[in-house]
Formats: structure tokens, sequence, C-alpha cells
């Protein structure tokens, strides 16, 4: 371009040709590295969080302990209800780092304004995402290893025995918590504020514990209780980590007289997809009263 | 295609025709007009709620408009791409702040984001912030967080930079580096869109200020022309040997000379002031709160707007027609 005089402008303060024209357009962002530092400034953002790893972490180990220690009768085919208790509060742990945790944390960075500073950033809207479901991974997996550290040694609780059982474990985790982190996303965006995010989204998640499995027998629970639960993903995790954490015989004590993975798979698969695609429809970078 | 996209000017940063918002039943903007001009610090003034922050962010592709031409860079910020997004540095009103991570680790992941990211550890020194490096970011005062705010906002190396009131809360020591640090950036050949509600920051800062009430832009002058305050008349004050003296005239000078030559030398306590940029400034937002509006002072505005660029008979071209919007 020709340079011509600026009017009010000091002649060096005139934009050079190199700053007029557009940089970078056509330079490709590498995704999975963004990708890879966001989860890594994430995981540094939690654990230096003291109540984040309280909340997060130790709070179903702890529940764990309390509920393991106090009932232990017989439920049937051999299983104490501590087993029972410990694989419930496994998949009810991936649901609070996944579910719970998102919903609380991402509308208070909303209301601080860290959303909205993303957005003002070149950073492809994705890594924000990607980094929040690296984040609930690690998480996730540190927080099986942590409550099987606890319930093996103490509560009578196995490792998977077979290949095929820790392929189910490996499958109900990934799917499970990929199907908690995408609805934790969409709940994100229902309250108006962080303030009354834990308010909204704390009983939600402990009225699933209660209808899903967790803290009563599934099959004590009254039928339509059942069929409520079995809307959700959290029923269906639990009886998926039953089926890698208990005998195959006590399959037989389950509302379908099996552990049906074929339909756990099916309905955690149905809500990862149906979550995107809310997610994908709802999220917001602004907080509300921001239009 | 729009008349603002048909006339794209390589020379404009900015380019606003006809900007409305409302909010339910509150007009926020209500047909405002705005060209900005590459390499120019150009301060948006206005009262709370005169439409400045909603203004800014349709510009900064924040929030979407109900009506109007708006061109940031050659492009629509309504549809903003990330090659865009890099080319514009923001700073928004009120601080993003982050949970539990440091200062250096929060511009230097940052800087990942940009195709062309300047050095985070010299963008840190350069806002003041490099005592405060290791220092997490909630341990910060509120103006070094408006400081990390400013260097998240140019660690990109922006062609364009909005400052949405950068230095409230700011003492005048640090209010002071930072208007330093704004006439490096604009050296270095960097756009400025400034919103401010110091006068004193206008003044200092822009080449041409635009005073926005009512959600429409009353006027736009360089700050020392704003509303006619150049040509408006003086006040000459001496003390005299019957006590303070005070005229208003057209030719001041004229007055000193005479002045001088009574008193045969310096005349006790002379001086020679044009209205403030505050009386001015309270004057022009005063008219639009009685519903006169100056239309005197938006015609001129209009005139400004339409011409084939911001200010015509300074600039001696001829608008340049480009392709580059569309491109």
């Amino acid at each position: 371009m020709t340079t011509t005089t600026q009017p009010k402008i000091p002649a060096d303060r005139r934009p050079s040709p190199d700053a007029a024209s557009p940089r970078g357009g056509g330079q490709r962002v590498d995704l999975a590295r963004l990708g890879a530092r966001q989860i890594v400034l994430e995981l540094r953002q939690f654990a230096r969080s003291r109540e984040q790893v309280m909340f997060t972490i130790l709070f179903p180990v702890i529940m764990m302990v309390i509920f393991g220690s106090i009932f232990d009768a017989e439920i049937g085919a051999g299983v104490t209800y501590t087993q029972y208790f410990v694989s419930g509060m496994i998949a009810s742990g991936l649901m609070v780092t996944g579910f719970q945790a998102l919903a609380i944390q991402i509308p208070i960075e909303r209301d601080r304004g860290v959303l909205k500073r993303y957005r003002s950033t070149p950073m492809p809207r994705s890594v924000y995402f990607i980094g929040k479901v690296g984040m609930v991974v690690v998480l996730a997996v540190a927080q099986v290893v942590l409550l099987l550290a606890v319930a093996v040694p103490f509560f009578d609780v196995s490792l998977p025995a077979t290949g095929a059982r820790w392929f189910t474990l490996a499958w109900v985790i990934l799917l499970g918590t990929t199907a908690c982190t995408l609805t934790g996303i969409v709940f994100s965006s229902l309250p108006k504020t962080s303030r009354s995010a834990t308010a909204i989204v704390t009983p939600v998640a402990l009225v699933l514990q209660f209808i899903s499995g967790v803290f009563f027998v599934f099959t004590q629970l009254p039928s339509w209780m059942q069929q409520v639960a079995a809307l959700f993903p959290l029923k269906w995790m639990c009886q998926g980590m039953r089926a890698v954490f208990l005998p195959d015989a006590y399959g037989a004590q389950e509302p379908a007289g099996g552990y049906e993975l074929g339909r756990v798979a099916l309905v955690l698969a149905i809500w990862c997809v149906l979550g995107l695609v809310l997610c994908l429809a709802t999220f917001r970078w602004t907080r509300r009263q921001d239009g | 295609m729009d008349t603002v996209t048909a006339t794209v000017d390589p020379d404009v940063a900015i380019a606003v025709r006809g900007l409305r918002k409302t909010y339910g039943d509150v007009i926020a903007v209500a047909g405002l007009d705005l060209t900005v001009q590459r390499g120019e610090i150009f301060a948006l003034l206005g009262p709370n709620g005169a439409g400045k922050t909603t203004t800014v962010e349709i510009l900064e592709g924040h929030r979407q408009r109900d009506a109007g031409e708006v061109l940031v860079l050659g492009q629509d910020p309504a549809r903003p791409d990330p090659a865009w997004r890099s080319r514009v540095g923001i700073v928004l009103q009120g601080t993003g702040e982050f949970e539990e991570l440091r200062v250096g680790e929060v511009v230097e992941h940052f800087a990942r984001f940009y195709p062309n990211a300047a050095d985070p550890d010299e963008v840190i020194d350069r806002v003041g912030l490099g005592a405060k490096r290791r220092a997490l970011t909630h341990t910060l005062s509120g103006g070094q967080r408006r400081r990390l705010d400013v260097a998240l906002g140019i660690i990109g190396r922006p062609e364009l930079l909005f400052l949405d009131e950068p230095t409230t809360g700011f003492d005048p020591e640090a209010r002071r580096d930072f208007w330093d640090l704004i006439r490096t950036l604009a050296s270095d050949g960097t756009t400025i869109l400034l919103t401010t509600h110091y006068l004193g920051e206008a003044e200092e800062l822009a080449d041409r200020v635009g005073v926005i009430a009512g959600g429409r832009m009353v006027t736009v002058a360089p700050p020392s022309e704003l509303g006619g305050r150049a040509e408006q008349d003086a006040t000459v004050s001496w003390v005299g040997p019957d006590g303070p003296k005070s005229v208003r005239t057209a030719t001041p000078t004229q007055l000193v000379a005479k002045l001088q030559a009574e008193f045969g030398g310096e005349v006790p306590r002379l001086t020679v002031t044009r209205p403030t940029l505050e009386d001015v400034y309270l004057g022009l937002i005063g008219h639009d709160r009685h519903g006169l509006a100056g239309h005197d002072l938006s015609g001129h505005d209009r005139e400004e707007m339409t011409g084939p660029d911001a200010s015509p008979s300074r600039r001696g071209r001829r608008p340049v027609r480009s392709t580059r919007g569309s491109a």
C-alpha cells in the first residue's frame, strides 16, 4: 500500500505496511498442543485449589469409609452391602468429578470473566472444552485408583479378575465420565450466577445418588423410583461398576436378571450424544446479564 | 452489499454507521456513527449508561448488534474468526480473574494462542509487573490486576487494541506509567480505542475524542477543539492596582500586549485560560440531557463521518477502494 500523510498522527506513529496487513491468518493452530497445554493448566489450577481437591477427590473416599464401615450385612449371592456400596461410590465419584465439579466451576469462571477473556483470543473454542474433559478424565482415573486403594485392603473388594472386566471398567469410566462431563457443561449454563450454581447442582447430584443405587440397594427402591433413575446415567454407571466388581452370580439380583452391559453402553452413549448437542447449542461465554 | 463494505479503506481501522442495540425497551445505542483511523488513539467519552461499553463490546465481537454497519479491521465483528481475533487486543472492563495461577503462567499460556505473540517476559516487564512474575494472580492489587489485563490484551501484538476504562482505580503515578505504555504502543503503530471517565486521560492520550450521550455520537474532535473549545473566548486574569481582574475576550493576545504596555513589563499573576475539557464535556452531555441534542454538533459530526474519509480537508488523498473486506 502507498503510505500517505495521516492527519493528526505523527509520522512515527503511522502503521507500517506490515502492521496493516493481516498477520497469521493462514497459520494453523496446533489443536492437540493447545489442548494438552489447556489440560495441564486446568490440572494445575485444580491441584492448587484445596477446596476443590477436598470436595471432588476426598469426599467420595470419606463417604465410602463411613458407609462401608457402618453397614456390612450380606445382601445376597455372597455380596456384602460394603462391596455393593463401594462399586456405587466409584460410579458416583465419576459423576461428582464430571458433572458436579464442572457445573459449579464453569459458572464461577463465567462470572469472573475468564470465559470472556478466552473468547477475546484466537483460541479455538474447543480448546477450552478439551481442557475440561482432559482434566476430568485424569481426575476420574485418579479417583478410581484412590477409592480402590482404600476399598481393596479394607472393604473386601477385589480388583477385576479378568481382562474382560478390566475392559468393562475402562469403557464404563470413559463413557460415564464423558456423559457426566458434557451434562455438567450443559448444566453450567443454567444458573444465573455462580452463587446459585451450588444450590442448583448439589441437590440434583444428591438425589441421583439416592435413587440410582449408590446409598441403597437399587432393587430395594420402589419401582417408580427405579424407572425415574433409569432415565439418568448414574444408575447405568453403577450397574456397569457392579458388573466389574461383584460376582457374576449377583447379576441375577439385578432388576433385569443380569448386568445388561449392552444397555449400559447404549444409554451412556445416548447421554454423550445428547450432552454434546445441548452443550454446543446452549453454552454461554458471557454472563446472562451481559446479553 | 452494504455501503461500508463497498468502501473499505485500508487506512480505516473501525467504521461504524447507524449502529443500534436495544435491551428490551431500553435503547442502549441509537444510530451511532464512528470512524477510527489506523494508528490513531481514539477516546470514547460519555456518562454511565450512554452506550459506551455496549458499543465497544459490539466492536470487540462480544455482543450482537440489532442494526447498523460495522467493520473492524475490514471484517464484521459479529462473525469473529481466529485470524481476526489474533489482530485485535481486548482489555475488558473488569478483570477476568484466574484462580491459583501465577502472573507468568497466565501470560505465557495466552501467548500460545497467538500466531505472532510477543515475548511473555518482555510484556510482563512492559506493563510493570516484572517483580510480580511469580505472584498468584489473586494476590495482586486492583491496579496490578489491570496491568495483567493489559498484558493479556497486548500479548498477541494486536493491530487494534480496545481499552475499556483501563485506569479505573489507578493511583496518579500508576496512571502516568500507564499512559506512557499506551503512547509507546501507539508509536509502534497500534490503533487504540479507549473508553474512559477521566477527561484528563482523554486529553492526555487521544488524537480524537468522541462524546457519546443517549446512545448517539454527540461530537467528534481533537481534545483541544472539542465543542469549538479552541474558538471560544479566552479569559485573561491578572492582579491590577485595584485587585484581581478578569476579562473574557476573543483577542487575548491583544489584551496581554496592552497590559504589558500598561504595566511596563511583567503583568502580575497573569493567566490566559480557555474552557477546560470538563466544561465543554459537561456542556455537551448537558445539552443532550435537556433534549437539545446539539443538532449543530451532530450535523458537524455527520459531515465528518460521511466524507470520503474521516477528515478529508487534511488528508489530501483520494478515497481508496479496496477488496480487502470481502477477501
